[in-house]
């Protein structure tokens, strides 16, 4: 019993989106995915512990020996210099991902939930409130972002704001481009799945409609979550910097933001000061990179036509048991790659 | 003998997500002149990959080794630029799904004018000339005109004569027909049975005959080989395979395929063990009529015109129909699953024009379904147990999985899957065991009517015979009545008491198997009765000529 609790747990873990999909990748997919995923824990990482790595605070301006001066080069005390205002820039770049983590997390959070029930009613239901659902979903669709972005600044915090106003309206503006997108693809699915027997058999046996959409459509659309999901990270980061450097963004003394620093050093530019730009605007440039790494490598992996694999070693070599070396760096157990393979088999038939 | 293609110790094996999978094995094989061989075979046995390697066609994840000499060539190592100018010249394709097979937004006489362009230097005007010529041969009546038509204007057996026009245009010496005639109605299946024997006869063609269909192995093949687990098991002439099998695989799969009349015995034995009182029926249909709403402004189709028919308690109706002959429409009437538009639906006593779902849900319990599909009739996401145990979670007959789990084992038990098999994911069963634990979710909660749409048209013959049997000892032991719905007359003679023939949504004629199927009166039950191909060579050349002289 406990064998069977094991091996249901461990193929569990094997089905989780991410690890599923780093398991089935190979060559160049694989190095985007782990590029990809290794800047994205960086990321993480460096955002949950910038306290402790972070040299400075992100809105000092002196220590005991006094002011950091300003567009200080970097050098020992500062390794990455300091800026026009006096900030030292690393400090400033380790807090800033805590920054892009909260737009992050706020954006998905608002989008997610609305979007994909949205797309479950309405793919599911049909009717009226479908085909209202999605001329709004298109009309909400031609909104530029950075605009709402603006609006939302404006009226939450009247243009220059603290870290949770700033961070809100980067969050409400992505939200309202993302709802429509989770809503677009998730009916698609739901429209999908609909047709589909076993959906039809629920029906058949009498089964209410919200247990319907929810045991059967809903847990059987969100394949392609994941990939919205980075696609939608990015933008917000995107967003939340543009907001910066347009001079919407949060002041330097309640959060440090990259976007903020990068306007702040467009003087520095032309005066061959480097290290005020350079530094947060790759930090913005590594995680959008990042996160549209895995998207992509997601995507690419979860369409059988798109991902690539191992070449079966020749056909006249298998007969021959030519060399053990080249079965065992395929990884796994050879009984957990038969029934994988067989998964894939049935799932094609 | 000059042999056209000649295969010699063929391997292929599949790159896959786990370790690579052999898909054929040292394979030999060859062709002569102006022959069918038909390769036969059950799915995954190896058949289509042979095929495609011929023309080499193998996507990037296969590898291969061995020779295929197709003439002069060697197709296994022949570079890109070579194969191309060998394909449609020496060899060429027919493919399984015509709608598919043709591009949408060209018209056919374009698409047979590009091979002929991609070979040779001719203008566009003798280009089209060519194709209205080709066309005229392989039977499209006024080539001249339909020239100019798009795929869609044509009907799906007037689709894969284009097909084959466009195979036939550059006289390869070899055609590959991969599963012609699967994705056709058995009428039109004749036809162009009739059409590749043609190809053989006046063009000279080789052809390679892919097919699962003993019936149609009977009817066009010279020479069959038989695939089973990438190897070819057996290969003989056609009357030597049917009258003397050599392998036990040929004998099993030959005596896997259902044949006409032998469903008598057992109907009559059946017939006399049922009660004679007459009930109420358990289905009445009334000239009833399904309408499928059109779009703004235009007329509804109507799928089912005017039928009548009853179901009795413990009865089994079998309804047999071609492609659009609204026999699906009417079993999802009787579900529940398609509004009626007019006449009278009467199931279990509750009448079906204009009911609402409160009204008939109560009723569902007594109905089970048995869908066409085994690989999408089931939840992914759940465990066999979890999807069959759903019915008596809904009814409120059991609180969750765990608790309807000892009732989940008797009926995975009754279906004969081992109890383990609940555990298991759909993914990881068979189709046909998938099927079998299809039929115990749908007699799960003790139906009177049972509605199955084609239940085993997906299957391979073998598991077809299987389930057919399972199916008829379950309806033994539950007795409930039963809709069985298939396209296939012999499958529906193995089990039905009463067969119904639906012809363009009008019920054309109605008995019993012996009435229907030995004396036949309406001249389109006729016509599917001689179309269905026989198993048999030397009674399918006799039936092929009734058939031409009706």
């Amino acid at each position: 019993m406990t064998n069977v609790t094991t091996s249901r747990a461990r193929s569990f873990v094997r089905g989780l989106p991410v690890i599923h999909q780093l398991r089935q990748s190979v060559g160049l997919q694989r190095g985007m995915l782990v590029t990809g995923l290794i800047i994205v824990a960086i990321f993480l990482l460096t955002a949950a512990f910038a306290p402790l790595i972070a040299p400075y605070g992100y809105a000092q301006l002196r220590d005991a020996h006094g002011y950091f001066g300003a567009q200080d080069p970097p050098g020992p005390k500062h390794l990455l210099g300091t800026t026009v205002g006096g900030y030292d820039v690393l400090s400033r770049v380790i807090w800033g991902s805590q920054t892009a983590l909260l737009a992050i997390v706020i954006a998905v959070v608002l989008s997610i939930f609305i979007g994909v029930s949205l797309g479950v009613i309405s793919g599911y239901l049909g009717g009226w409130l479908d085909r209202v659902l999605v001329v709004i979903a298109d009309a909400v669709y031609a909104f530029p972002t950075l605009l709402l972005a603006i609006v939302a600044a404006i009226v939450i915090s009247g243009g220059s704001s603290n870290l949770l106003g700033g961070v809100f309206a980067a969050g409400i503006s992505i939200t309202a481009v993302f709802i429509p997108q989770y809503f677009r693809v998730i009916r698609a699915e739901a429209v999908r799945i609909k047709s589909e027997a076993f959906v039809e058999s629920a029906k058949v046996v009498g089964t209410s409609t919200i247990r319907i959409m929810f045991r059967h459509v809903f847990r059987n659309s969100t394949r392609s979550l994941p990939l919205i999901f980075t696609l939608n990270a990015s933008e917000s980061i995107f967003t939340l910097a543009a907001l910066g450097f347009l001079g919407f963004g949060i002041e330097p003394t309640s959060a440090a933001e990259w976007g903020y620093d990068l306007n702040k050093s467009i003087s520095d530019v032309t005066s061959g000061i480097w290290w005020t730009s350079i530094f947060p605007g790759a930090a913005i440039v590594l995680v959008v990179l990042g996160i549209t790494l895995v998207g992509e490598s997601l995507n690419d992996l979860s369409d059988p036509r798109l991902r690539t694999r191992r070449r079966a070693a020749g056909a006249a070599s298998i007969a021959d048991s030519a060399e053990p070396a080249d079965i065992s760096v395929q990884g796994g157990g050879p009984v957990d790659d038969e029934v994988a393979q067989f998964d894939e088999l049935e799932g094609r038939a | 003998m000059t042999s056209v293609v000649d295969i010699r110790n063929l391997n292929i094996s599949f790159a896959t997500d786990g370790a690579p999978v052999a898909a054929v094995r040292g394979v030999d094989l060859s062709v002569n002149k102006g022959e069918v061989l038909a390769i036969v075979g059950e799915s995954g046995s190896g058949k289509s990959v042979t095929a495609k390697a011929i023309l080499g066609l193998l996507p990037e994840t296969a590898t291969e080794s061995g020779v295929v000499m197709l003439g002069a060539n060697d197709i296994v190592s022949l570079p890109k630029k070579k194969l191309r100018e060998v394909r449609g010249v020496d060899v060429a394709m027919v493919f399984q799904e015509p709608s598919t097979a043709l591009n949408p937004v060209y018209t056919v006489g374009w698409q047979i004018a590009e091979g002929l362009r991609a070979h040779s230097r001719l203008s566009r005007k003798q280009a089209k000339a060519k194709a209205i010529e080709i066309m005229t041969k392989v039977g499209i009546p006024d080539a001249a005109h339909r020239v100019n038509y798009y795929p869609h204007q044509f009907s799906g057996g007037q689709k894969q004569r284009v097909v084959i026009a466009m195979a036939l245009v550059l006289e390869p010496e070899l055609i590959v027909a991969d599963e012609p005639t699967t994705a056709l109605d058995v009428t039109v299946q004749a036809e162009i049975l009739d059409l590749l024997r043609r190809c053989r006869d006046e063009f000279g063609a080789a052809i390679v005959l892919i097919t699962h269909n003993m019936g149609v192995v009977a009817d066009l093949a010279d020479r069959v080989a038989v695939m089973y687990n990438g190897e070819i098991v057996e290969q003989s002439d056609v009357r030597t395979l049917f009258e003397s099998p050599r392998e036990d695989y040929t004998k099993k799969l030959l005596a896997a395929v259902p044949k006409l009349g032998t469903g008598l015995a057992a109907t009559m034995a059946r017939a006399e063990a049922r009660p004679d009182v007459e009930q109420k029926p358990v289905v009445s249909a009334r000239d009833l009529v399904i309408e499928y709403a059109g779009r703004l402004g235009r007329k509804g189709f109507r799928a089912v015109d005017g039928v009548s028919f009853d179901i009795h308690a413990g009865e089994v109706l079998g309804l047999v129909g071609e492609s659009g002959s609204g026999k699906t429409t009417i079993g999802r009437a009787i579900a529940g699953l398609t509004r009626v538009s007019g006449g009278s639906l009467t199931v279990l006593g509750q009448e079906m024009l204009g009911v609402h779902e409160r009204q008939f849900k109560p009723l569902r319990s007594d109905i089970g379904f048995v869908f066409q599909d085994p690989a999408s009739s089931f939840n992914p996401l759940l465990t066999i147990a979890e999807c069959v145990a759903e019915p008596l979670i809904v009814h409120g007959r059991a609180s969750d999985a765990g608790d309807a789990r000892k009732r989940v084992d008797e009926l995975l038990e009754a279906v004969q899957l081992p109890r383990t098999y609940g555990d298991r994911y759909p993914h990881e069963l068979s189709g046909g065991q998938r099927q079998r634990a299809s039929l115990a979710r749908s007699l799960a909660l003790e139906p009177t009517l049972l509605i199955a749409d084609e239940p085993t048209s997906a299957l391979d013959v073998s598991v077809q015979a299987r389930v057919l049997e399972l199916f008829s000892d379950l309806q033994k032991e539950f007795g409930f009545a039963a809709l069985f719905i298939s396209h296939d007359l012999a499958v529906v003679d193995l089990l039905a008491d009463r067969i119904a023939v639906l012809y363009q949504g009008k019920l054309v004629e109605e008995g019993t198997g012996a009435e229907v199927l030995v004396a036949p009166q309406h001249p389109y039950t006729q016509r599917l009765l001689a179309s269905l191909p026989v198993p048999d060579p030397v009674e399918q050349a006799r039936r092929r000529d009734a058939l031409k002289a009706l």
